[in-house]
């Protein structure tokens, strides 16, 4: 088994009002030189078997039909290390 | 016989019920769709309602849009048949594809519910032909994610095609790019817009005007008259 991790990010041009509302928290909390914050998701998915390229492609079109919504936003694949196990 | 008008129930939908009645008061037959039912049972139009289906979980509309019934709705869409998607239902158009753009959270990060001033701006599409071109209407807005964004090619051929159909007046309630209320595919057939029409049908609810029923007349025409 192995995680493969899928970031979604909103696209640079488009506005961010959560990230800016965080952003604006920061200095409240004595956080200061924190210039911008953008929020995003992140999904892990536990896939069975192996992540081969075959598997890749398939999470790749998931990601891009599914978990993003490509209009707006960005997104990466990528396979975690499980610790003690072979990839 | 009248036209007969399909209004899809998702889990989540909220105004399947209200728009099913407008339909009625409009003089159509509403027939009731479920969202894992394919088959769309012969209708000449379908109204994807508002409401929070799937609890607007991932992005409002995405799950929807790969429901069982939305694979007939999309592929008739494709071939003509009218559909109109109403706040959550404009969402799931924007997420099926079928209307350009996507829809956000509201700017200001809250749920807003108003009577706004809206102008038609195409009165040419099967929903909005018993509306004056430019006319000024007040229908209800409530939402959370009723921003709506595209880049500024989309919008710009939006503009050039006459399919901005609805903009808001006097007050941007969401943030949308250009004021941009409601907008149509380039055949004309499919319309999405965050304001409900189906809540101001009757004197006596919504803003307490009449100004959403010519939705509902305007595709009965278009229908009949085919």
């Amino acid at each position: 088994m192995a995680r493969v991790v899928v970031d979604v990010m909103l696209k640079p041009e488009i506005l961010d009002p959560q990230g800016q509302a965080v952003q604006r928290a920061l200095p409240r909390l004595g956080f200061d030189g924190v210039s911008d914050v953008r929020q995003g998701k992140r999904f892990e998915l536990e896939v069975d078997g192996p992540v081969d390229d075959a598997a890749l492609a398939r999470i790749h079109d998931l990601a891009e039909s599914f978990l993003a919504n490509t209009v707006i936003e960005d997104f990466t694949v990528k396979v975690e290390e499980m610790v003690g196990e072979e990839k | 016989m009248t036209a007969r008008i399909g209004v899809v129930t998702f889990p989540g939908s909220l105004d399947d019920r209200d728009t099913q009645r407008a339909i009625r008061l409009a003089g159509a037959e509403p027939v009731a769709l479920w969202h894992k039912d394919k088959d769309l049972k012969q209708v000449d139009a379908v109204v994807l309602p508002g409401g929070f289906s799937y609890g607007d979980y991932l992005r409002a509309g995405a799950i929807s849009r790969f429901s069982p019934v939305m694979e007939s709705v999309i592929e008739q869409a494709k071939s003509g048949m009218p559909v109109l998607g109403i706040c959550n239902g404009f969402q799931i158009l924007t997420e099926a594809h079928l209307l350009p753009g996507a829809m956000l959270g509201n700017n200001h990060l809250h749920f807003i519910c108003r009577d706004q001033k809206l102008r038609v701006e195409n009165a040419d599409t099967a929903w909005t032909v018993d509306y004056d071109a430019d006319q000024e209407i007040h229908i209800p807005l409530k939402n959370m994610d009723g921003r709506y964004v595209a880049d500024e090619h989309t919008l710009d051929e939006l503009e050039a095609e006459g399919r901005v159909v609805f903009r808001y007046l006097d007050f941007n309630p969401n943030g949308s790019l250009r004021d941009i209320a409601g907008i149509t595919n380039a055949a004309g057939n499919v319309v999405g817009l965050m304001p409900h029409p189906e809540h101001a049908v009757e004197p006596l609810i919504g803003s307490g005007r009449t100004d959403g029923l010519p939705f509902f007349t305007s595709i009965l025409k278009k229908l009949v008259n085919v």
